[in-house]
């Protein structure tokens, strides 16, 4: 045991420098150089406030908004978590069972399966095609829309399978209200940033 | 559809997996090209790459460099504090956690009983947790090959050298395929970066604070070296571990990739494909009946929750499918990574997926660690054989005695010992019972499964279960050290059984390690031993909340 010590900590010591720093350093500045705004974490911009990542949900409740999926963590992306529940529980069923009524009332559509349960991730960026198509009439009507013009926009927005085979179709929440809100602009602007300064 | 859709993916996985065994088998018996590389940096580790090992030397090679490698994570885990690249000022971990990840990732089960991107620094996760995905990883192939040596090299006394082994795996094999997958999920969206986490201010003007992080390279080798511990908490679930369908796929045939090589690899240092052919046959019929049932189940979904999928714990651009293929390939393959949440998954997929683990991860398996412990079922498999036949059984030309068969049974109990007792002592003491989330037989299943786990080095969970309370994060750690070297040992001892005896030539009594007949008898072997020692408590927990299920109970 002992004459493999040296050659074990020495070896330990010249992987930590080549596995450890050296490649995901230049993993980094590879990352950095070919597909910066990736590798930043895709976030999006209007003028100079970030307003969030394209890849992660965040919380909507306006009206005039397409809604995520249910998130067990309440969308928080410092630290991620499901609501683990197992298909017996008492808890998920009486959880999903609320979440429908007030879906429903909130849409006068029913709910699709994705829109009453939580994600994985608690940051699903996407919802299915039904989900999303189920909000237009209440974000038409938020907005003082037409409501096929405003279905029209998000059946544009649906993504389909890879190669036809591979995931489920849906749609980035994220990025539809960005396209709701320069194809339909409030009838009153958003005050908040005035407000606030 | 689905039909085609799995048969394209089985076609890529496997075509890829040939072409790699090639690869390998050449990395293995040494590339002229590379050897002057080699040499300057196992002679800079006081090394003579030369001078073979038996496997007492081998076995020994091994422990101490994982130990090593155990006291090193551990000093940088508890002292990540005061060390540099660390923008989100991440505290040091306590020692108990720091204990149960440090053996976690030594051991390549990569069990998250911390959440990363609340409780690790960018050097932590880099020099630390990076590292030993490659070292382990490198470790339970260079392993696996010396185990092969010793049933398929001609007689003598030594397996290889550790340190040879070891250093190729991680220079020719894991670092290139790891650079090229880490350059694909960072094209498709995972961060690359060393700086924090970002706050934004959200379209209805709520703060988010989005962590962030060198996470692309991170996650290359975690998929690649099935180790499966994720950058964040929720692994690849996380829109930016597992951004696209296109990350997921790649993720998912990378989870795959070197533990089906190994079938391949296996038959070109036999001299004789159909050999490793046969155990790749028995390999991917328990693959594909367990992932046909985790795919009806999840796909059927849950009526109490309404019409659809299962979707709760999954996401919307995985659903079902993809989920259940990641369930199924994780939990036979000793990764542990996940991209949906096993804990809400139905009862009977819950089923699959503990016993996947619990029959040893040896449908393909961890990297190296599936494919000998699969030798392991083999020395059974044609123990029992010739128990009917009343021969002396013989595999690849060598018999097999008495010293083999108690090895291998030895080995074996690892598993039921970890789970078995592991988890009846958690289901017992007050303080491991607190972990328990769900009420009802799931609960059971929330032990039962973290038990398997841990013994079987996977590392994937039932996240609801409390991990990181101090009983388990040292009880799972124990029971890791355990599934790992109380099977890596005997095996290496098999093995350097095996090559001292003389090669018979094959006659017509010779029962054939090749045919349906072996791959039948193969698969028997594994479900009959591991489902007459399981089947007690999976009644009690999956089987039992299924049928209170169809009954319309809820606890």
């Amino acid at each position: 045991m002992l004459t493999h010590l040296r050659p074990a900590i020495t070896l330990m010591l010249g992987f930590t420098l080549l596995t450890g720093l050296a490649y995901p350093l230049a993993m980094t500045g590879l990352a950095q150089t070919l597909f910066p705004a990736a590798a930043d974490g895709s976030l999006i911009t209007q003028g100079d406030r970030v307003i969030g990542s394209g890849l992660v949900a965040q919380p909507f409740a306006e009206a005039a908004y397409l809604h995520p999926r249910p998130s067990a963590s309440d969308w928080n992306a410092a630290g991620t978590g499901a609501s683990n529940l197992g298909p017996t529980s008492a808890l998920l069923v009486a959880t999903v069972a609320e979440r429908r009524a007030a879906w429903e009332a909130e849409n006068g559509a029913a709910a699709a399966i994705d829109a009453v349960t939580a994600s994985g991730s608690g940051l699903d960026p996407h919802v299915s095609p039904q989900t999303a198509l189920a909000q237009a009439d209440r974000i038409a009507a938020a907005r003082g829309a037409d409501p096929a013009a405003v279905r029209a926009l998000i059946a544009g927005r649906v993504e389909g399978r890879a190669l036809w085979l591979y995931g489920e179709p849906r749609v980035n929440v994220l990025q539809a209200n960005l396209a709701l809100d320069e194809g339909f602009p409030m009838p009153m602007p958003r005050t908040d940033d005035t407000a606030a300064e | 559809m689905t039909m085609l859709a799995y048969a394209l993916y089985f076609a890529a996985l496997v075509g890829a997996a040939l072409v790699l065994a090639a690869w390998m088998a050449r990395v293995y018996s040494g590339i002229p090209a590379l050897a002057g590389i080699e040499r300057r940096v196992l002679r800079g580790a006081g090394i003579n790459p030369g001078r073979d090992m038996a496997w007492g030397a081998y076995a020994l090679a091994v422990l101490a460099f994982n130990l090593a490698g155990f006291a090193l994570l551990y000093a940088l885990l508890r002292a990540q504090g005061a060390l540099p690249l660390n923008p989100d000022g991440i505290g040091g971990m306590a020692p108990d956690l720091a204990f149960n990840t440090a053996v976690s990732f030594v051991t390549n089960t990569n069990w998250q009983a911390y959440s990363g991107e609340a409780q690790l620094s960018h050097l932590a996760q880099m020099a630390g947790l990076t590292v030993q995905n490659f070292v382990s990883a490198g470790t339970g192939m260079a392993v696996a090959v010396a185990v092969i040596r010793g049933f398929t090299a001609p007689k003598g006394t030594t397996l290889g050298n550790f340190w040879v082994d070891l250093t190729r795996s991680v220079l020719w094999i894991l670092l290139p395929l790891s650079v090229l997958l880490a350059l694909f999920l960072a094209w498709q969206g995972v961060p690359q970066t060393l700086q924090g986490a970002v706050t934004v201010t959200g379209m209805e003007g709520a703060e988010q604070i989005i962590a962030r992080g060198p996470a692309a390279a991170q996650i290359a080798i975690k998929q690649l070296g099935t180790n499966g511990g994720g950058f964040f908490g929720v692994n690849s679930a996380h829109p930016f571990e597992n951004p696209t369908i296109a990350s997921n796929l790649a993720q998912s045939l990378s989870l795959l990739l070197i533990p089906v090589a190994f079938c391949f690899l296996f038959g070109r240092m036999a001299g004789d494909r159909r050999q490793g052919l046969a155990i790749f046959a028995a390999m991917a019929v328990m693959f594909v009946v367990g992932l046909g049932t985790i795919h009806a189940y999840e796909v059927a979904g849950n009526p109490a929750l309404g019409l659809g999928a299962n979707m709760e714990g999954k996401e919307q651009r995985f659903g079902a499918m993809l989920s259940a293929l990641w369930a199924a390939s994780t939990t036979a393959a000793s990764n542990g990574s996940v991209n949906a949440m096993h804990d809400s998954f139905m009862p009977l997929s819950g089923l699959v997926m503990l016993l996947n683990m619990q029959i040893g991860e040896v449908i393909f398996g961890g990297v190296g660690a599936g494919f000998y412990g699969m030798l392991l079922y083999v020395v059974l498999a044609v123990f029992l054989a010739g128990l009917m036949v009343g021969r002396t059984p013989e595999y690849l030309g060598r018999k097999v005695e008495a010293r083999e068969v108690t090895l291998a049974v030895l080995a074996f109990l690892s598993m039921p010992l970890g789970i078995l007792v592991g988890g009846a002592v958690a289901a017992t003491v007050p303080q491991a019972l607190a972990a328990v989330q769900d009420a009802g037989p799931h609960g059971l299943s929330e032990i039962l499964y973290a038990y398997s786990s841990a013994t079987g080095n996977n590392g994937s969970a039932f996240g609801g279960f409390g991990a990181a309370l101090p009983w388990h994060t040292t009880a799972l750690g124990l029971v890791m050290l355990l599934g790992r070297y109380a099977i890596i040992v005997p095996m290496l001892a098999i093995a350097g059984s095996m090559i001292r005896k003389t090669r018979a030539p094959v006659t017509a009594g010779t029962f054939p390690t090749h045919g349906p007949l072996f791959v039948t008898l193969l698969v028997l072997t594994v479900l009959i031993l591991g489902a007459l020692t399981f089947f007690p408590v999976l009644a009690l927990g999956p089987i039992a909340e299924e049928t209170a299920r169809v009954a319309g109970q809820t606890f």
